[in-house]
């Protein structure tokens, strides 16, 4: 597999690890219900088919990126710096 | 049916083999069972047998998308342990371990439970306290395990490295002598045609396309054959849990699906008479009867439902057999594939009623699922029948990860890429 | 005797002859020759035995699919098993020998399994070996595993050197046969960047030593060989495709050539990224299934061919063919010409093609259409066949059978395309009812296909296809401009393949599977018993599960269940097939991964010292790290307790660069630390250090260390060594996703400084000496303080007043390149002062008399509450693993506790024991917990030891039992405070 980092280009694989799910989304810890981080923290979608999930660079540059891939092809649709965008921090 | 025995096989010898009949019937669905399971695979194929067997219900039909068997039960590494530390895990594989020391008899199939042993290798002093802690365990839970010192692992495996010019010079192991490895289908076919001899419907090539409830409750079963009505639905389709209860409209289920690869080297005359696990516990191999060395490492840490790997993972995985025997070099890998493991958020599987009314739940095996299949289906069918489970499977709940009981033997928290 | 080599003809380089030794005899070839040519123009016949009945087996193919011609190579000690006979390039001192056989190839006492053939048939073990006893598997497994088996893996650890490159190409071309080179050339006309591989030692594939197609396959060499944007690689296989247009090849360096061995490694294993696939991997021929067709002496048809083209041998001195299709009648001319003495064809087929006629013709050989051969007489090998009339509509044989004399049957029931790479990702392949056999299925766009594996079975169609394909492949990547695309040839029937599965009428073992034994009678027992599905098919009998996973087989065994199910050959289903295309080998996968590199090594700055010192070193993660340093006859345990005792008394110092040190930096640090440990940081001042506890969002420890604060907006934190990675990840994560807007940067700093601890009620005293610059005065440099200064030597240093010991004690950080420089110092000043260099050993034993915690105790699943850290999660704020801890597990009153354990004996406490009531050993019984770490503490003169214990600080003051059933060790116990010394840290703030 090659994962295409937004800074460092087409990268092999073996240059990233898998962080998980991107789509959970941290509760705020005022508001937060016990259930919002039961979803956090245990429940996954698990898809057969695209999922958004992070990965990082680890052994690169470091960024933790948002890729869309293909659970059952492996094939990846997109990746982009993950979190909010900022700016200049385009895909 | 015929039983199976070496009179029987001689006899039909005589007559060409011509009088051997089908394994398990070939039948056409029922519109309604008393319990209908989804997934031929060994978990679903021995709840089936064991409802009938144990509980007196026949009338149970088990639901296969392809053919039977050809999930995890037939793409592991074939390895049957026991050597658990927790105490709910210990308990309910070692009630696996002993379900399958009779298991050729009981099923009148032989599925060549072979207890060779299963060495853990340490790696350092701190690893070999870590397994004396667990092997103590085992002691303690009345299940049998042996501290090997640096020379006796040497004496049990001679193929090993022990010299002191590895990277991680193995400095001990716990054995479990009565593990071992079985021959994988075996299981499959074993449970199906003991199923099938009481009274079970095994129906292949039937996938099952969505859910009939009333209200919450589900009902029946959507099929490619046809509808399908019960009062009990069991799920046993670990790899593929949260695909087929998204039909159900149940999508927060604690559980990823992992690819886990599995080789096998070209056929060898007999070099290795155990299981060896090392390298921290992400590698082991055997030697099949066949004669190929049958090995695997770790996931490939992504979510995946594709029965293939990459190479970084065979790379690593040969990395560490030849740590282990660099006299293995110039052998080679025959095939090599991967199945989609079911991984639970803190590795321990999940057998219990629900997650809806009517709907029962066997799944989460992570890579434990082979050796537990025999446990498995005895304790999915007294849940099933009891509604309720039975001891040995009551902690493995959906709850505990609301409550904080959690099973994680390995420490490693909800991350599924870690265990 | 059989085979012989013509006077005329093939690849070889008749001026160069080369010995080699088979079983042990001496025989010769020539330069050029495979193992299996030059044994063939030797005269051998027999080359192995089969698996299951150890039936004699001679050479099938010429190629890679050999499922019989399994040989074990040694070469100076090196022993390679499982050879293909026909892959092996002979050199000067080359040894094999059979295998799977006993005593000799020719007389092998396991063959008498023939003789239970009946009752071996498919599945025979699930049926039997089940009695007397539950045992009883126990008694037949071993026989059956010995009986088993290939050839022997070697004893000694491998020489040879392998290599792995990582390479590039726009398009990878796999299959050097005119196809291949065809597109190759194309393509890299188009400047795209090609690399070309092929399997065998010389490109050409199927035309290799056609004089007919030499000059073709000579110009496109040369052209090709011209372009400096191909990589020709032969000798190399590509076995598999991966995701992401990743590729894996290998390639055979030198293993064939022992002069090059020494410079060279033996294999390279490339992983070779493509933007393209293009598959011109020819086809494969298919055997015919009847009785006897596995004696030696029979061979694929196509093999007769070869081995006459190739290497100038004839595979037989009385040959027949035996085939169903046209292909078999090519170029019976020119092999008649070479001297290769074909007596006849016998076709299945009541008709042939008017060009096969003419072949037919020109030879003046004898044709006997509608007929099939029935029997094979003779042992090790073919002595004459029988042949019957036979009808081709109801495959049945239909007249009288009839002996014919010869000693070699070429056999050709068609071609299968060699799609073994286009399946492998999933790529279902399909069925053409025209040609009768399988073709490749639909791509997912990242390979094309051209040539016969494409079904291009006419030799100019190939070429256009693979013309047409490049282009097409071209014009995907932006490197051809070209409008409008060639268009793909019709495919043309030009085999006229007459299909024959099986041969109704004739009576013996009709082998489908040659290496497994699989027999056409064993599919259709697969099917009587309910083996219906392919994949079940494969299981049950074990067909296509050999060394040549089933290229000779598949196709076969998978008409021979649609025969016998009613149905046709696609709603059977076909397979998936698995790389690797031909086995790899260990080496090459794993290249210089070996030995004492098969993970990195770190070492501290200070390791060559430790070295130096007598340390005994220990693997703490990929760390190096000293474990005691003995003197004299000491043995571990009477060197640590000097080790620890000293410091206590003295001073000690220890080497702690390995700690994990994360720089935090940013106007938002304060803020980010305070939600990241459990305990307060927001307000911890400049130049002081705070011990802190990471939580995992599940509410158990995660990690602990310090986190020094050396500016407004600049921390330094330490994990565990083991964590630190781990840690860092984890700060990125919710940095980068969760905390997007805090203004934070993280960076590792772990190799950036060394470390060294000096702790013991003398440490004052030796700092103050080694660095005058600093005031150590208690009021001066108070504990958790952070100081810079210089050592005597005017060495940058940062120091902070930190204590694991329990003792006064001080870590000393510089830069890595000064630690040495300092460490010395440090040595230099303690050295009045009985100074002693410490290892994890005594570490461990200072931490455990204080009771500190570290991973043996933090082992991921215990929380603050239970290691006594429960003060340390702030109620003030949220945290990390703050939103979970309300959970009904974590308020359980049996969680377990940390508490100390004093042996009330002389008896060690060991580390793995577990609590219980019992005073004497017993099993089972229950664990109330276990001990995470021991020690003999000088402080106490006691063995002692911590433990997680059910409800443990109820039970202080009480008796338990250490156990350890697994040595027979189990003593008496005095559950106690886990902090064993010093509780009101007296030493520690003095």
């Amino acid at each position: 597999m090659l994962i295409l980092c937004p800074n460092c280009g087409d990268r092999d694989l073996s240059e990233f690890s898998y962080v998980g799910d991107a789509t959970v989304q941290r509760p705020n810890p005022p508001e937060a219900r016990p259930e919002d981080w039961q979803s956090f923290v245990y429940h996954r979608q698990n898809p057969r088919g695209p999922h958004r999930e992070l990965w990082q660079h680890n052994g690169g540059c470091r960024l933790i990126l948002e890729v869309t891939r293909n659970t059952l092809t492996h094939e990846i649709v997109g990746t982009k710096v993950a979190g909010p965008q900022r700016a200049g921090s385009g895909t | 049916m015929a039983r199976f025995s070496a009179w029987a096989v001689a006899k039909n010898a005589l007559s060409g083999n011509r009088n051997w009949t089908s394994q398990w019937r070939k039948p056409d669905p029922k519109p309604s069972y008393d319990v209908i399971i989804i997934g031929g695979g060994g978990h679903g194929l021995a709840t089936a047998f064991y409802l009938a067997k144990e509980h007196g219900i026949h009338n149970v039909a088990v639901v296969e998308k392809g053919w039977i068997g050809g999930g995890n039960v037939g793409r592991n590494t074939t390895i049957v342990r026991s050597n658990y530390e927790l105490r709910p895990n210990a308990l309910f594989y070692e009630h696996s371990l002993k379900l399958w020391e009779g298991l050729s008899q009981v099923l009148n199939y032989n599925v060549m439970f072979s207890q060779r042993g299963v060495l853990y290798l340490a790696h350092s002093p701190g690893e070999l306290d870590a397994h004396a802690t667990r092997g103590n365990a085992m002691r303690l839970h009345g299940i049998d395990a042996e501290l090997l010192d640096r020379d006796a692992v040497a004496r049990f495996v001679p193929q090993l490295d022990m010299s002191d010019h590895t990277r991680f010079p193995i400095v001990g192991g716990l054995l479990q002598p009565r593990a071992g490895t079985a021959r994988h289908d075996a299981i499959a076919w074993g449970y199906a045609r003991a199923a099938d001899q009481l009274g079970i419907d095994i129906l292949e090539n039937c996938e099952v396309t969505g859910f009939l409830k009333k209200g919450d409750t589900v009902t029946g079963i959507q099929t490619t054959r046809g509808d399908i009505s019960a009062p009990k639905i069991g799920v046993a389709v670990a790899g593929s849990t949260s695909e087929v209860l998204r039909k159900a409209g149940v999508d927060n289920l604690p559980i990823e699906s992992h690819v886990l690869q599995a080789f096998v080297s070209e056929a060898l005359k007999p070099v290795l008479n155990t299981v060896v696990i090392g390298a921290g516990g992400h590698f082991y191999m055997s030697q099949s009867d066949k004669g190929g060395l049958v090995y695997g490492g770790e996931l490939d840490k992504y979510n995946s439902y594709a029965q293939r790997g990459n190479l970084p993972i065979v790379e690593d995985v040969h990395t560490m057999m030849l740590a282990l025997c660099p006299q293995f070099a110039k052998l080679r890998l025959l095939r090599h594939w991967g199945g989609i493991m079911d991984m639970s958020m803190d590795g321990s599987p999940i057998i219990t009623k629900g997650p809806l009314p009517g709907l029962y739940l066997n799944a989460g095996w992570c890579y434990g699922g082979f050796k537990a299949t025999p446990a498995s289906g005895w304790c999915f069918a007294h849940t099933i029948a009891n509604d309720a489970p039975h001891a040995l499977n009551a902690p493995f709940t959906l709850d505990r990860f609301n409550t904080g009981y959690t099973i994680d033997e390995g420490g490693s928290g909800p991350f599924p890429r870690l265990q | 005797m059989s085979g012989f080599r013509l006077k005329t003809g093939g690849l070889i380089d008749r001026s160069q002859t080369r010995t080699f030794t088979f079983d042990s005899k001496k025989m010769s070839g020539f330069a050029g020759d495979t193992l299996a040519s030059a044994l063939l123009a030797n005269g051998q016949s027999l080359f192995g035995r089969s698996f299951k009945y150890h039936r004699p087996r001679g050479l099938m193919s010429v190629g890679s699919e050999e499922p019989n011609a399994l040989v074990t190579l040694a070469r100076d000690g090196v022993q390679e098993p499982n050879a293909r006979a026909t892959m092996v390039e002979i050199f000067d001192g080359l040894k094999a020998t059979s295998q799977n056989r006993w005593p000799s190839l020719s007389f092998d006492l396991l063959s008498a399994n023939q003789l239970a053939g009946p009752m071996l048939q498919a599945g025979f073990y699930y049926k039997t070996f089940m009695g007397p006893t539950r045992k009883a598997w126990r008694f037949y497994e071993p026989l059956i595993r010995r009986a088993a088996g290939l050839g022997k893996a070697a004893q000694k650890p491998d020489p040879d050197r392998y290599e792995k490159i990582n390479s590039f190409a726009d398009i990878l071309i796999v299959g050097g046969g005119i196809a291949g080179l065809t597109a190759a050339l194309k393509a890299a006309e188009k400047n795209a960047r090609v690399v070309l591989v092929d399997e065998h030692a010389e490109f050409g594939g199927y035309h290799r030593g056609d004089p007919r197609e030499a000059d073709t396959i000579a110009d496109l060499l040369v052209r090709l060989k011209s372009l400096d944007n191909v990589s020709m690689l032969p000798r190399t296989t590509c076995f598999g495709q991966y995701d992401g247009g990743t590729y894996g090849l290998v390639e055979r360096v030198s293993g064939h050539n022992r002069e090059a061995m020494q410079f060279a490694p033996c294999e390279r294993y490339h992983v070779l990224r493509a933007r393209h696939a293009i598959y011109a991997t020819g086809a494969i021929e298919r055997p015919l299934v009847f009785p006897g067709n596995d004696r030696p002496g029979v061979m694929l048809a196509d093999a007769v061919r070869a081995y006459a083209l190739r290497y100038g041998v004839s595979a037989g001195r009385d040959v027949v063919l035996f085939t169903s299709h046209d292909g078999a009648y090519k170029q019976l001319s020119t092999l008649q010409d070479m001297g290769v003495p074909i007596r006849a064809i016998v076709d299945t087929r009541t008709a042939i093609s008017d060009i096969a006629m003419a072949q037919v013709a020109a030879t003046g050989l004898q044709l006997i259409t509608g007929h099939t051969v029935t029997q094979i007489h003779g042992h090790h090998r073919i002595k004459r066949i029988s042949i019957a009339p036979f009808d081709p509509y109801t495959s049945a044989v239909n007249g009288k059978e009839r002996a014919f004399e010869c000693d070699c049957l070429g056999i050709s029931g068609g071609w299968t395309p060699s799609i073994h790479l286009t399946s492998q990702m999933g790529g279902a392949p399909e069925w053409d009812e025209t040609l009768h056999t399988v073709l490749p299925g639909a791509s997912n766009g990242s390979w094309s296909v051209c040539g016969s594996v494409a079904g291009y079975f006419d030799r100019e169609d190939s070429v256009q296809s693979a013309e047409q394909t490049a282009e097409q492949v071209l014009r995907k990547l932006s490197l051809s401009r070209a409008r409008k695309a060639l268009a793909q040839p019709e495919r043309k029937d030009v085999l006229n393949v007459g299909p024959v599965w099986s041969i109704k009428g004739a009576v013996g073992n009709a082998f489908v599977d040659f290496q497994h034994d699989v027999t056409a009678d064993d599919i259709l027992l697969a099917h009587q018993e309910g083996f219906l599905s392919v994949e079940h098919l494969k299981r049950y009998t074990t067909l296509g599960m050999g060394t040549d996973q089933g290229k000779l087989s598949n196709i076969n065994g998978l008409a021979l269940m649609a025969e016998a199910r009613g149905l046709e050959i696609p709603k059977v289903g076909t397979t998936r097939f698995r790389p690797p295309y031909t086995p790899v080998s260990f080496g090459s996968l794993v290249a210089d991964a070996r030995g004492s590199h098969w993970r990195p090594t770190r070492r501290t700055a200070l390791h060559s010292w430790h070295l130096d010192a007598g340390a005994e070193m220990i693997d703490a993660g990929l760390w190096k790290r000293p474990r005691v340093y003995k003197r004299g006859d000491e043995d571990l345990e009477q060197a640590y307790i000097r080790e620890a005792r000293t410091t206590r008394q003295s001073v000690g110092i220890v080497d702690v660069s390995t700690l994990g040190k994360i720089a935090v930096q940013g106007p938002d640090a304060a803020g980010f630390l305070d939600q990241v440990y459990s305990n307060a940081f927001a307000k911890l001042a400049v130049g002081k250090a705070r011990y802190g506890l990471m939580l995992r969002e599940d509410g158990i420890v995660y990690d602990d260390g310090t986190a020094w604060r050396l500016s407004e907006t600049e921390f330094l934190v330490t994990t565990t060594t083991a964590q630190a990675a781990a840690v860092l990840e984890h700060l990125e994560l919710y940095l980068a996703v969760h905390w997007p807007d805090l203004k934070v940067h993280v960076t590792s700093v772990t190799d950036q400084w060394a470390g060294a601890s000096v702790a013991g009620p003398k440490a004052r005293a030796m700092l103050s000496s080694a660095m005058p610059s600093i005031d150590f005065d208690n009021d001066a440099f108070p504990f958790m303080a952070i100081r810079h200064g210089k050592t005597a030597q005017g060495i940058p240093v940062m120091l902070c007043r930190l204590s694991f010991s329990g003792e006064l004690a001080y870590e000393v950080f510089t830069p890595s390149r000064y630690g040495l420089a300092v460490w010395e110092e440090l040595q230099a000043a303690g050295k009045p002062m009985d100074l002693v260099t410490y290892g994890m050993e005594a570490l461990g034993t200072l931490r455990i008399e204080k009771g500190h915690v570290v991973s043996s105790e933090l082992n991921g699943l215990t929380t603050a509450e239970m290691v006594g850290l429960g003060g340390m999660a702030s109620q003030k704020k949220p945290y990390i693993g703050s939103g979970m801890t309300d959970r009904t597990a974590f308020q359980d009153e049996r969680r377990h506790q940390l508490v100390g354990l004093v042996s009330k004996s002389d008896a060690s406490v060991l580390t793995g024991s577990h609590l219980v009531r019992s005073p004497v050993l017993t099993t089972p019984c229950l664990s109330l917990g276990h001990v995470t770490s021991a020690t003999y503490s000088p402080a106490r003169e006691k063995y002692v030891a911590l433990a997680l214990l059910e409800k443990g600080r109820d039970l202080i003051g009480r008796e338990l039992y250490a156990t350890f059933p697994l040595k027979g060790h189990h003593v008496a116990v005095e559950v106690v405070d886990p902090c064993f010394f010093d509780k009101d840290g007296e030493r520690m703030h003095g």
